[in-house]
Protein backbone atom coordinates (compact mmCIF):
# COMPACT_ATOMS: atom_id res chain seq x y z
CA UNK A 1 0.00 0.00 0.00
CA UNK A 2 1.49 3.73 -0.90
CA UNK A 3 2.61 5.67 2.49
CA UNK A 4 0.81 8.54 0.94
CA UNK A 5 -3.05 6.77 1.42
CA UNK A 6 -2.91 6.77 5.23
CA UNK A 7 -0.76 10.04 5.26
CA UNK A 8 -3.69 11.56 2.76
CA UNK A 9 -6.44 10.24 5.59
CA UNK A 10 -5.02 11.33 8.09
CA UNK A 11 -4.74 14.63 7.01
CA UNK A 12 -8.11 14.96 5.71
CA UNK A 13 -8.97 14.09 9.76
CA UNK A 14 -6.68 16.75 10.99
CA UNK A 15 -7.82 19.38 8.76
CA UNK A 16 -11.61 18.72 9.49
CA UNK A 17 -10.80 18.86 13.16
CA UNK A 18 -8.67 21.94 12.87
CA UNK A 19 -12.25 23.42 11.13
CA UNK A 20 -14.39 22.36 13.90
CA UNK A 21 -11.95 23.53 16.27
CA UNK A 22 -12.10 27.14 14.59
CA UNK A 23 -15.98 26.91 13.20
CA UNK A 24 -17.88 25.39 16.32
CA UNK A 25 -18.89 27.13 19.26
CA UNK A 26 -20.25 24.30 21.71
CA UNK A 27 -17.32 22.91 23.67
CA UNK A 28 -18.61 19.84 23.38
CA UNK A 29 -18.57 19.92 19.96
CA UNK A 30 -14.69 21.45 19.80
CA UNK A 31 -13.80 18.54 22.24
CA UNK A 32 -15.38 16.16 19.61
CA UNK A 33 -13.10 18.09 17.05
CA UNK A 34 -10.03 17.63 19.34
CA UNK A 35 -10.49 13.66 19.45
CA UNK A 36 -10.77 13.91 15.51
CA UNK A 37 -7.19 15.66 15.24
CA UNK A 38 -5.64 13.13 17.94
CA UNK A 39 -6.90 10.11 16.09
CA UNK A 40 -5.37 11.73 12.52
CA UNK A 41 -1.91 12.06 14.71
CA UNK A 42 -2.04 8.39 15.82
CA UNK A 43 -2.90 6.92 12.36
CA UNK A 44 0.51 8.70 10.99
CA UNK A 45 2.29 7.00 14.16
CA UNK A 46 0.82 4.05 13.42
CA UNK A 47 1.65 4.50 9.30
CA UNK A 48 5.06 5.14 10.02
CA UNK A 49 5.51 2.60 12.27
CA UNK A 50 4.43 0.04 9.29
CA UNK A 51 6.49 1.99 6.75
CA UNK A 52 9.82 1.73 8.84
CA UNK A 53 9.28 -1.63 10.48
CA UNK A 54 10.43 -0.58 13.25
CA UNK A 55 12.10 -2.91 15.96
CA UNK A 56 10.99 -1.16 19.03
CA UNK A 57 7.25 -0.35 17.47
CA UNK A 58 7.17 2.44 18.84
CA UNK A 59 5.16 4.10 16.36
CA UNK A 60 2.45 1.95 17.71
CA UNK A 61 3.58 2.30 21.87
CA UNK A 62 3.05 6.21 21.12
CA UNK A 63 -0.25 5.78 19.67
CA UNK A 64 -1.52 3.57 22.99
CA UNK A 65 0.00 6.75 25.05
CA UNK A 66 -1.64 9.42 22.80
CA UNK A 67 -4.94 7.22 23.43
CA UNK A 68 -3.99 7.15 27.36
CA UNK A 69 -3.68 10.98 27.08
CA UNK A 70 -7.01 11.92 24.95
CA UNK A 71 -8.93 9.89 27.90
CA UNK A 72 -7.68 12.18 30.39
CA UNK A 73 -7.82 15.28 28.30
CA UNK A 74 -11.61 14.18 27.43
CA UNK A 75 -11.95 13.42 31.23
CA UNK A 76 -11.34 16.59 32.03
CA UNK A 77 -12.43 18.82 29.88
CA UNK A 78 -16.13 17.28 30.15
CA UNK A 79 -15.38 18.19 33.71
CA UNK A 80 -14.66 22.14 33.04
CA UNK A 81 -17.22 21.84 30.73
CA UNK A 82 -19.80 20.71 33.27
CA UNK A 83 -18.50 23.07 35.69
CA UNK A 84 -18.79 25.98 33.72
CA UNK A 85 -22.79 25.04 32.49
CA UNK A 86 -23.40 24.64 36.15
CA UNK A 87 -21.79 28.21 36.90
CA UNK A 88 -23.12 29.94 33.89
CA UNK A 89 -25.84 28.27 32.12
CA UNK A 90 -24.33 28.06 29.00
CA UNK A 91 -21.50 26.13 26.91
CA UNK A 92 -21.41 28.68 24.41
CA UNK A 93 -17.01 29.55 24.38
CA UNK A 94 -18.07 33.34 23.23
CA UNK A 95 -19.52 33.74 26.13
CA UNK A 96 -17.03 32.19 28.75
CA UNK A 97 -14.77 35.22 28.73
CA UNK A 98 -13.96 35.89 32.38
CA UNK A 99 -10.23 35.86 31.63
CA UNK A 100 -10.47 38.34 28.46
CA UNK A 101 -10.02 42.08 29.61
CA UNK B 1 -4.48 -2.37 -7.19
CA UNK B 2 -4.37 -5.02 -4.29
CA UNK B 3 -7.66 -5.98 -1.81
CA UNK B 4 -5.67 -4.55 0.77
CA UNK B 5 -5.59 -0.77 -1.27
CA UNK B 6 -9.60 -1.47 -2.07
CA UNK B 7 -10.27 -2.12 1.82
CA UNK B 8 -8.08 1.10 2.91
CA UNK B 9 -10.52 3.10 0.39
CA UNK B 10 -13.17 2.10 1.47
CA UNK B 11 -12.61 2.72 5.50
CA UNK B 12 -11.02 5.95 4.48
CA UNK B 13 -13.81 7.35 2.36
CA UNK B 14 -15.96 6.59 5.61
CA UNK B 15 -13.95 7.86 8.05
CA UNK B 16 -13.80 10.97 6.01
CA UNK B 17 -17.17 11.20 5.35
CA UNK B 18 -18.01 10.59 8.70
CA UNK B 19 -15.17 12.65 10.02
CA UNK B 20 -16.73 15.95 7.71
CA UNK B 21 -20.13 15.37 9.35
CA UNK B 22 -19.30 15.56 12.77
CA UNK B 23 -18.12 19.52 12.10
CA UNK B 24 -20.98 19.98 10.53
CA UNK B 25 -24.35 18.06 11.48
CA UNK B 26 -26.67 20.53 13.27
CA UNK B 27 -27.40 17.96 16.22
CA UNK B 28 -24.88 17.71 18.93
CA UNK B 29 -26.06 13.83 19.72
CA UNK B 30 -25.39 13.23 15.66
CA UNK B 31 -22.33 14.49 15.48
CA UNK B 32 -21.29 12.40 18.18
CA UNK B 33 -22.50 9.24 16.69
CA UNK B 34 -20.76 10.38 13.64
CA UNK B 35 -17.69 10.27 15.31
CA UNK B 36 -18.15 6.81 16.94
CA UNK B 37 -18.25 6.06 12.75
CA UNK B 38 -14.83 8.21 12.04
CA UNK B 39 -13.23 5.91 15.21
CA UNK B 40 -13.83 3.10 13.68
CA UNK B 41 -13.26 3.22 10.65
CA UNK B 42 -9.73 4.54 12.04
CA UNK B 43 -9.71 1.35 13.85
CA UNK B 44 -10.46 -0.69 10.52
CA UNK B 45 -7.20 1.33 9.19
CA UNK B 46 -4.67 0.37 12.35
CA UNK B 47 -5.88 -3.22 11.33
CA UNK B 48 -4.87 -2.89 7.68
CA UNK B 49 -1.45 -1.08 8.85
CA UNK B 50 -0.84 -3.82 10.77
CA UNK B 51 -1.67 -3.00 14.37
CA UNK B 52 -3.83 -5.25 15.46
CA UNK B 53 -3.94 -4.33 19.20
CA UNK B 54 -3.43 -0.63 18.59
CA UNK B 55 -7.12 -1.14 16.96
CA UNK B 56 -8.81 -3.16 19.77
CA UNK B 57 -7.07 -0.49 22.25
CA UNK B 58 -9.19 2.51 19.74
CA UNK B 59 -12.16 0.45 19.76
CA UNK B 60 -12.07 0.12 23.68
CA UNK B 61 -11.37 3.16 24.53
CA UNK B 62 -12.52 5.66 22.32
CA UNK B 63 -15.74 4.07 20.84
CA UNK B 64 -16.26 2.58 24.44
CA UNK B 65 -15.39 5.08 26.89
CA UNK B 66 -14.50 8.38 25.35
CA UNK B 67 -17.74 8.69 22.86
CA UNK B 68 -19.86 7.29 26.42
CA UNK B 69 -18.04 10.33 27.66
CA UNK B 70 -19.40 12.65 25.63
CA UNK B 71 -22.38 11.74 25.22
CA UNK B 72 -23.27 11.92 28.83
CA UNK B 73 -21.49 15.22 28.13
CA UNK B 74 -24.18 16.13 25.97
CA UNK B 75 -26.77 15.24 28.30
CA UNK B 76 -25.53 16.95 31.28
CA UNK B 77 -25.24 20.21 29.40
CA UNK B 78 -28.30 20.55 27.82
CA UNK B 79 -27.57 20.10 24.15
CA UNK B 80 -29.00 22.74 22.00
CA UNK B 81 -29.67 21.74 17.96
CA UNK B 82 -29.32 23.90 15.31
CA UNK B 83 -26.71 25.75 13.61
CA UNK B 84 -27.01 28.94 15.27
CA UNK B 85 -26.18 27.72 18.63
CA UNK B 86 -23.13 25.56 17.25
CA UNK B 87 -21.89 27.40 15.03
CA UNK B 88 -19.94 30.85 14.77
CA UNK B 89 -21.23 33.50 12.54
CA UNK B 90 -21.28 32.68 8.66
CA UNK B 91 -17.77 34.67 8.37
CA UNK B 92 -15.97 32.63 11.21
CA UNK B 93 -16.71 29.63 9.38
CA UNK B 94 -15.43 31.00 5.84
CA UNK B 95 -12.40 31.37 7.59
CA UNK B 96 -12.02 28.38 9.61
CA UNK B 97 -12.91 26.69 6.14
CA UNK B 98 -9.76 28.74 4.95
CA UNK B 99 -8.06 27.17 7.55
CA UNK B 100 -8.70 23.76 7.42
CA UNK B 101 -8.12 23.28 3.73
CA UNK B 102 -5.11 25.16 3.78
CA UNK B 103 -3.69 23.17 6.26
CA UNK B 104 -5.15 20.02 4.29
CA UNK B 105 -3.53 21.19 1.05
CA UNK B 106 0.25 22.21 2.90
CA UNK B 107 -0.02 18.39 4.51
CA UNK B 108 -1.33 16.71 1.03
CA UNK B 109 1.60 18.75 -1.26
CA UNK B 110 4.73 18.77 1.35
CA UNK B 111 4.40 15.18 2.56
CA UNK B 112 3.37 14.44 -1.66
CA UNK B 113 6.58 15.78 -2.24
CA UNK B 114 9.27 14.15 0.66
CA UNK B 115 6.65 10.25 0.31
CA UNK B 116 5.20 10.38 -2.60
CA UNK B 117 6.81 7.02 -4.07
CA UNK B 118 7.29 5.26 -0.69
CA UNK B 119 5.25 1.66 -0.24
CA UNK B 120 4.32 0.29 3.06
CA UNK B 121 5.49 -3.36 2.69
CA UNK B 122 2.99 -6.12 3.35
CA UNK B 123 3.94 -7.87 6.62
CA UNK B 124 2.61 -9.86 9.53
CA UNK B 125 0.37 -8.36 12.44
CA UNK B 126 2.77 -6.52 15.04
CA UNK B 127 2.55 -9.59 18.08
CA UNK B 128 1.31 -7.99 20.99
CA UNK B 129 3.75 -9.63 22.87
CA UNK B 130 6.63 -7.31 21.09
CA UNK B 131 3.88 -4.36 21.91
CA UNK B 132 4.38 -5.36 25.35
CA UNK B 133 8.20 -5.74 25.31
CA UNK B 134 9.00 -2.38 23.93
CA UNK B 135 6.41 -0.81 26.44
CA UNK B 136 7.84 -2.12 29.63
CA UNK B 137 11.36 -2.46 28.77
CA UNK B 138 12.53 0.64 26.10
CA UNK B 139 9.53 2.80 27.20
CA UNK B 140 8.67 1.99 31.01
CA UNK B 141 9.27 5.22 32.09
CA UNK B 142 7.17 7.39 30.23
CA UNK B 143 4.68 4.51 30.64
CA UNK B 144 4.85 5.62 34.04
CA UNK B 145 4.20 8.86 33.54
CA UNK B 146 0.78 8.22 31.77
CA UNK B 147 -0.24 6.35 34.60
CA UNK B 148 0.52 8.82 37.21
CA UNK B 149 -1.39 11.35 34.60
CA UNK B 150 -4.40 9.33 34.41
CA UNK B 151 -4.26 8.99 38.16
CA UNK B 152 -4.04 12.99 38.23
CA UNK B 153 -6.99 13.50 35.81
CA UNK B 154 -9.27 11.21 37.31
CA UNK B 155 -8.65 12.89 40.86
CA UNK B 156 -8.83 16.69 39.02
CA UNK B 157 -12.30 15.33 37.13
CA UNK B 158 -13.88 14.01 40.59
CA UNK B 159 -12.96 17.03 42.21
CA UNK B 160 -13.75 19.12 39.56
CA UNK B 161 -17.26 18.25 38.81
CA UNK B 162 -18.26 17.39 42.32
CA UNK B 163 -21.51 19.82 44.08
CA UNK B 164 -20.21 20.69 47.37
Amino acid sequence: MPLMYPLVFAAFLFSAGVYGVLARRNAVMVLMSIELMLNAVNVNLVAFNAYLRDELVSGQVFALFVIAVAAAEVGIGLAIVLLIFRNRETVNIDEVDLLRW
Amino acid sequence: MNGQEVAFLILAVIGGLAGLLVVTSRNVVHAALYLVVALASVAGVYLLLAAPFVAFVQVIIYVGAIVVLILFGIMLTRAPVGRRVLDNTLRARVGAFVVGAGVFIMFTVFLGGAFGDERIENQGATATEALGESLFRNYVLPFEAVSVLLLAALIGAIVLARRD
